[in-house]
């Protein structure tokens, strides 16, 4: 039994850690928030620099890292940080897509995330399809050659500085079959793409993406038709634990602000923080946060394992992550008051980060529709 | 024991519904569904369409120009307004300073100031926050100097609602430094044009600019512009505040509320079915509309008495607190039931533009409302002060 991080993560937590709390700061990133890209390429540049994109990867994918405990140990930073840049996008979804299922040629695109050069997006939610992972209407048609793309994707973050999306699409069967899906390259500039890009409520942007009789040549498909059902599964299993580390991330920052709050707001003569009421509900948020660390270490320990005893850890989190953090971001709030409220103040952000989050590959409800169907 | 409205309240409601019906501007009650602003124009539009009809003012007494409506009125009145998603009515003119002035006014001033509320020519906003005074209101620090036939005041007020429509300020501020907390404060009113005031707006969480500082240095305002007596504010303050207090359940709000959740669940798909189907979320929908309905019946019962002449005492803040828990876990719900399409930020929406909404109908606005409506459990008495009240009342001596 060890639940310390190894050498390796520790020296990755220490740096990013820091490089975090000098160059990430409230400001820089509000600003960045309010850019019209959304993004920083500086950031994202060091970033890549310090490894922390190589860390999401396996050695044999050129990376130096790419299990469950490197994917939390970055979150949690980011999280921690209220970090908008999009890692899961880039990295997790898209460039862990191409790593799983790519040929060789594909496969280079790897390293061209690695290196901080390339910005992916993962095209797959569609409007109607809710949290159905296996609801892809998107439809390829055969032509001489090549295929055709046609169907619309939603919410898809990343999408505007994405230079290729990773678009899933049904080549058989009906909306809601897991067999049939494949997954396709598409440069976000390709004929009959179009994207409407809007910002996002805890950062970042996303778009609408339209695809009009897109014309693709066979070489655009990553794996064999019809069967990328399953690494795209895996991957989102590795989203969700990323999510739920990046929420407990924010998590930490959300109580440590809200402890350093109760201590030097004065009310009625004395620090808030010897008000009892407010201090039993602090208790609770640390009992909390301690349940979401653990959760999320489960999670995590089962990413590379079997796939239901993956699932299954991957739905608990995301559940206890999903109750937690709500109680989190809407406690902190209301012991600060009406400064929390403000978008200068840094848990207003760090607070939106945490609920946002559950609006990513399935909510509370839907991990736990998950948990009870697995373990049935 | 009778749950139903009688025959006059039912000839009242739909004297009330008739009226909505015919001048309500439906691009008006389509922007408070969505969820959109406003504006000052939009307000004064409604503000005036309420004035022509005499129901500007239902908690005023005839000879100020008001309805004199009883609490079982007025409560219907709110539900009709809230039903057909007609625009707040702006309150701190007509519902916090006019009753104030009604009490302790001069003659003077309820001449002057009352006609210019029901006007619309003033727009009035509270200075009552500060950065230092919450919770703890009493312990405010902007201050009056008597110089002459002025006051010069000097301060900071903050979280001033709506401050950048405003032509006046009723402020609370302290002209006696040395008499105990709540007995040196007195109860200005400040023509914000006055030299030394600067407005500075304070953009909330999702976007939106509501609130606001207002700093004053050096400020004179005549003497003539103080409420009552010198130093007895804080009496005048409580008064103004019972009055903030009404309607503190949101009832119509978290109706209205709910059947928009019920309407997105309804489109919603999950798993091939409706939303609304889904056990879960059905669940969570059941409990929310469950205590709405005891809320709305422990409301009705709090009114029926104050229309026979009961003041409410620990009971408004009872509503407060369960009102704002409900309206909170319906913002929730919406979020929820909107999945993927509660993360886009549409600022275009919450502005009033043009572009077509991102996702489904009602979803775009959702996701910033849950944010927004954190503060209706931190505003008005935030609800720790709210159950301060209840277990202090209830408790009596013996704690």
């Amino acid at each position: 039994m060890n639940f310390e991080l190894t050498e390796t993560r520790q020296m990755l937590q220490d740096s990013l850690r820091r490089f975090l709390s000098d160059r990430y700061t409230t400001e820089v990133r509000n600003k960045i928030i309010d850019s019209d890209a959304g993004l920083s390429t500086e950031i994202w540049d060091q970033l890549a620099e310090l490894g922390v994109i190589g860390a999401l990867f396996t050695e044999e994918q050129g990376g130096f890292g790419g299990a469950g405990f490197d994917v939390t140990t970055v979150f949690e930073e980011l999280g921690r940080a209220g970090v908008v840049e999009p890692l899961l996008d880039t990295a997790i979804l898209g460039g862990g897509l191409i790593a799983a299922l790519g040929d060789a040629d594909q496969q280079s695109l790897v390293e061209r995330v690695i290196a901080g050069d390339l910005h992916l997006a993962f095209a797959h939610s569609e409007p109607g399809g809710r949290y159905d992972l296996n609801h892809v209407a998107t439809s390829v048609t055969a032509e001489d050659g090549g295929v055709t793309l046609t169907g619309r994707k939603a919410v898809v973050a990343n999408a505007e500085a994405a230079e290729i999306l990773v678009v899933s699409a049904r080549e058989s069967g009906e909306a809601g079959d897991e067999d049939g899906i494949s997954l396709f390259l598409v440069p976000r500039d390709a004929a009959g793409v179009s994207v409407r890009g809007y910002p996002l409520l805890a950062g970042g942007r996303a778009a609408e993406v339209d695809l009009d009789q897109v014309s693709l040549p066979e070489s655009a498909r990553l794996g064999a038709p019809g069967a990328a059902y399953s690494a795209i599964a895996e991957r989102v299993s590795a989203a969700s634990v990323a999510l739920a580390a990046e929420a407990l991330g924010a998590m930490e920052t959300a109580t440590e602000l809200t402890r350093g709050y109760l201590l030097t707001r004065q009310q009625f003569g004395r620090p808030i923080g010897t008000f009892q009421v407010l201090q039993h509900r602090m208790a609770d948020l640390w009992i909390e946060l301690e349940q979401a660390r653990s959760a999320v270490i489960n999670a995590a320990g089962h990413l590379e394992g079997d796939a239901r005893m993956r699932d299954l850890n991957v739905a608990a989190a995301r559940n206890l992550i999903g109750r937690a953090g709500r109680l989190v971001a809407e406690d902190t709030i209301q012991m600060h008051g009406g400064i929390a409220m403000t978008q200068e103040y840094e848990l207003a952000h760090i607070a939106k980060r945490i609920v946002m989050s559950d609006h990513r590959f399935g909510d509370t409800d839907h991990h736990l529709e998950q948990f009870i169907a697995l373990s049935a | 024991m009778d749950l139903s409205y009688n025959a006059d309240e039912l000839a009242f409601r739909d004297e009330v519904r008739a009226f909505l019906e015919e001048k309500l501007p439906k691009e008006m009650s389509d922007a408070v569904r969505e969820g959109r602003s406003l504006g000052k124009d939009g307000h004064d539009r409604w503000h005036a369409i309420l004035n022509e009809q005499g129901w500007l003012a239902p908690n005023w007494p005839r000879e100020f120009g008001g309805c004199e409506w009883n609490a079982v009125q007025r409560h219907i009145f709110e539900e009709e307004c809230c039903r057909a998603h007609a625009p707040r009515i702006v309150p701190f003119g007509l519902t916090m300073l006019g009753p104030v002035l009604q009490k302790f006014g001069s003659k003077a001033q309820q001449d002057y100031y009352l006609p210019r509320i029901l006007s619309g020519e003033d727009w009035w906003c509270q200075g009552y926050s500060e950065p230092g005074a919450g919770s703890d209101l009493a312990s405010l620090k902007t201050k009056a100097v008597r110089d002459g036939d002025h006051y010069v005041v000097n301060g900071q007020k903050t979280w001033t609602t709506l401050g950048q429509y405003a032509n006046w300020i009723f402020c609370l501020v302290r002209t006696d430094p040395d008499a105990k907390q709540q007995e040196g404060i007195s109860f200005l009113l400040i023509d914000m044009d006055t030299p030394g005031i600067e407005v500075r707006p304070i953009i909330l969480l999702d976007g939106t600019h509501e609130v606001n500082e207002v700093w004053f240095t050096d400020v004179r305002v005549p003497v003539e512009n103080l409420v009552g007596e010198e130093n007895k504010g804080w009496t005048y303050a409580k008064y103004l505040l019972t009055h903030e207090r009404t309607n503190i359940a949101g009832v119509g709000f978290s109706q209205a509320g709910l059947d928009a959740v019920k309407r997105m669940a309804r489109a919603e798909m999950s798993g091939g079915r409706p939303l609304i189907e889904n056990p879960h979320f059905a669940a969570r929908l059941a409990r929310a509309e469950i205590d709405l309905m005891a809320m709305a019946t422990t409301n009705l019962r709090i009114i029926s008495r104050a229309a026979s002449g009961q003041a409410p005492g620990v009971e408004s803040s009872m509503l407060k607190v369960k009102g704002t828990i409900i309206r909170q876990e319906i913002n929730d719900l919406a979020r929820r039931a909107a999945g993927i399409y509660a993360m886009p930020f549409a600022s275009e929406a919450v502005e009033g533009g043009n572009e077509p909404p991102i996702g489904p109908e009602g979803a775009d606005h959702v996701g910033a409302q849950y944010f927004n409506n954190r503060k209706l459990s931190i505003f008005g008495g935030s609800n720790e002060i709210q159950r301060n009240i209840i277990a202090k009342v209830k408790l009596g001596g013996g704690a």
